[in-house]
């Protein structure tokens, strides 16, 4: 079968269903390209504190300095002259929901934002393009002390429990894209949970990249306070482009003692985008940390949420899942650093690839020594949906202490011919077939998931799937 | 007599080694059919070819189901038609509960007989979850499978038992015309064979006929055939009623060897 019509379906599919944009409605966005000047303008328009400023130019440097990744996918088509860095989409900052523009709220309607809304959403918080443009939070929540807004309000309303944090996990030196974030970032989500607090319903935001050659470039940083719990959601769907876009954002999560941090991740961007993320979370006493990713889309994803067990009973959890179409290479996975003894961490990876898709898990479990009595358990599963697709396995494993449970495995499999005849003899068309052998695959992520992003995310692979069975 | 399952001369090629030579057989609406024969005879290709797998290859001959010639048919289409074939190892599923495997079963096959989508509509769909899981709690207590039962990944920890009893149970749930059951007794104690074959007993009606592929004459004595016949070396050498059964017990198959050698083939 002619696979360049298929792909052509695939795509006209998405483009229908979510590669709808809005005419470009931002007030204003800076000239394209990266320099001090640009890293000053960005900075001068939010009316940043001096250290800000300060610390994005020195970022600025570290990232013109440092190499690009050796390892990972392609990015050698990846211009960094070609990007606009900042685009203020409107200067209206809406607080409810009628405030906020009619052409952003169309898009969003598009994605069931208001839907979602009226349900049982707790506060969303939005990004449109660069810049939050819709935030709302219950006001239950706000008595109880806690806070979520965009990161850009938290400099100007709490500057010193942001200062306190902000890129103290992960430091701008720690990779080139971490240093282009810091440099030119904007918006993003934070969060602060005080002592005790458990907020009972998770906490979403749902953006999505609407500009040509607009970087997203957000920020987020999590703090949950000793005893706290909060479940953070996030989701993306970006519309077709046609020139390469570029999506690099920070995640910091900071888990103290016996707290709690969920922090759940459904990507579906479009087929150009550059998803370069670096996600890390330092997991305190007995405190639990637990990251569940699921990539979509995108022309490349390097991303491997991070978990730094910093101290004794401390647990962490990444739970990833990627699916990989024609042209697509995720590159994705998970880290758990053991730093103290009696830590531990689960990493489950499923990834899917198809027709010239590439799905690769790297990992990284690190004991350090004297990190006794730790445990950990790596378990990544491929699958195949036809002969072309491809999957690698690249887990690094660094232990310096002895006494410890370790356990890897790995697994690769295929939709086979009998599988998919048994299921056709029930019935089921060959794409039903598949679609629910995928559906059953990702199953033990899936059912981590509130419950409309359960829906989205078997949706969205279905829509990834649709025509591709030749 | 209404002639639901008609084979002519049908040949039958996998990896290019010729498996059925020549093998017609008429199955009427109600009647029980049983084919046995030695290992290697081409019973399960019989089965395979029945129902669609794209590994066998019809050279010649013609499969008309319900006055329609099937063989440009997919398996799906077949089963739409009212075709259905218990598997003698059923396949696992991982992540994938047995309800929702039937229910997205019954629903394709629903939607493809009457074209109407019943997930599109949220009514119908609402009220026809609950008319499946009542009948899918019917059957299973019939069959008596526990209910938890379908809240199971398909086939997945399995016993032999439990996987043929599975297999019945979507054979209640789909309801075709015709029901082949290929190797049901395989892998199976006496007391798991009882349970399964009168299962398939309890679930059939005389509407529905059924083709029961088997080496063993054992499964013979619950699902009683009107007819028997005798695959040898990809033909049919043999029919008669139930009491061809037991003499292939009490004299194998080189008896029906001898028999053919002298008399049938040419």
């Amino acid at each position: 079968m002619n696979t360049d019509i298929l792909n052509i379906d695939r795509k006209e599919t998405y483009k229908q269903k979510y590669g709808f944009f809005d005419k470009d409605t931002f007030v204003y966005r800076t000239k394209k390209g990266l320099s001090a000047d640009v890293v000053k303008e960005i900075s001068g328009l939010k009316d940043e504190p001096e250290w800000m400023l300060k610390f994005r130019l020195r970022a600025l440097e570290i990232f013109m300095k440092k190499p690009m990744p050796n390892f990972g996918g392609d990015l050698s088509q990846l211009n960094f002259d070609e990007i606009y860095y900042y685009i203020k989409p409107s200067d209206r900052k809406g607080r409810t929901w009628d405030e906020v523009p009619e052409k952003v709220k169309n898009t969003f309607e598009k994605l069931g934002i208001p839907e979602a809304e009226r349900k049982f959403l707790a506060g969303v918080e939005a990004q449109y393009d660069s810049e939050s443009v819709y935030s709302s939070l219950k006001g239950q929540w706000e008595k109880l002390g806690v806070i979520f807004c965009s990161t850009d309000e938290a400099l100007k309303n709490y500057p010193d429990i942001l200062k306190q944090y902000f890129g103290t996990i992960i430091p701008p030196a720690d990779n080139k894209f971490a240093a282009l974030n810091s440099a030119v970032w904007s918006g993003g989500s934070f969060i602060y949970v005080p002592t005790g607090v458990h907020v009972d319903i998770p906490l979403q935001a749902y953006f999505r990249i609407n500009s040509e050659s607009a970087g997203q470039f957000e920020r987020t940083l999590i703090i949950a306070e000793p005893g706290s719990f909060v479940h953070y959601v996030e989701g993306c769907t970006a519309p077709v482009y046609a020139v390469d876009a570029l999506h690099s954002a920070v995640v910091e999560i900071i888990v103290k003692e016996g707290a709690r941090v969920r922090y759940t991740t459904i990507q579906n961007w479009s087929d150009n985008v550059y998803n370069l993320v670096t996600k890390r979370s330092a997991v305190y006493k007995d405190a639990t940390m637990e990251w569940v990713d699921g990539n979509i889309g995108s022309k490349l994803t390097m991303k491997y949420p991070a978990v730094y067990l910093m101290e004794k009973g401390a647990h962490g959890e990444v739970l990833s899942v990627a699916y990989a179409g024609d042209g697509q290479h995720q590159d994705t996975g998970g880290k758990a650093i053991h730093y103290a003894p009696h830590t531990s961490s689960i990493i489950t990876s499923k990834s899917i690839s198809k027709g010239t898709g590439r799905a690769s898990y790297r990992g990284l479990l690190k004991v350090v020594k004297d990190a006794k009595g730790s445990k950990s358990s790596v378990k990544c599963d491929a699958l195949l949906l036809d002969d072309t697709s491809r999957s690698d396995t690249y887990p690094k494993i660094e232990i310096d202490e002895d006494e410890v449970q370790i356990g890897h495995e790995a697994t690769v499999s295929r939709v086979g011919e009998e599988q998919l005849f048994y299921l056709q003899s029930r019935g089921l068309s060959e794409e039903q077939a598949t679609a629910l052998i995928v559906s059953g695959f990702i199953e033990p992520i899936v059912r981590e998931l509130p419950m409309e992003y359960a829906v989205e995310l078997n949706r969205l692979i279905a829509l990834e799937m649709e025509g591709s069975v030749g | 007599m209404e002639k639901l399952l008609e084979i002519k001369d049908l040949h039958v090629e996998v990896e290019n080694n010729e498996i059925l030579k020549g093998l017609s057989l008429t199955i009427n609406r109600g009647e029980i059919h049983a084919i046995m024969g030695p290992n290697g005879s081409g019973k399960s290709t019989l089965a395979n070819t029945l129902m669609g797998h794209p590994n066998y290859k019809v050279t010649k001959g013609e499969i008309i189901f319900k006055g329609q010639n099937i063989l440009e048919l997919g398996p799906d289409e077949r089963a739409a038609l009212g075709l259905f074939l218990a598997f003698q190892y059923p396949h696992e599923v991982p992540g994938v509960t047995l309800f929702n495997f039937l229910r997205t079963a019954v629903n394709s096959i629903q939607k493809k007989r009457t074209g109407e989508d019943i997930e599109k509509d949220r009514k119908k769909s609402a009220s026809s979850i609950l008319q499946f899981s009542k009948k899918l709690n019917e059957y299973m207590k019939l069959l008596g499978i526990e209910e938890s039962f379908s809240k199971r990944y398909v086939n997945e920890g399995f016993s032999g038992g439990e996987k043929k009893r599975a297999e019945i149970l979507q054979l209640a749930m789909l309801k075709p015309d015709l029901a082949i059951l290929d190797e049901t007794d395989s892998g199976l104690d006496i007391d798991a064979l009882k349970l399964v074959s009168e299962g398939v007993n309890k679930i059939t009606t005389t509407e529905q006929s059924i083709l029961v592929i088997t080496h063993y004459q054992r499964l013979l004595d619950y699902i009683k055939p009107d007819f028997v016949h005798v695959l040898v070396d990809g033909k049919l050498v043999m029919s008669d009623g139930p009491e061809l059964a037991l003499k292939l017990e009490e004299k194998g198959y080189d008896w029906v060897r001898d028999q053919v050698d002298t008399s049938i083939i040419n």
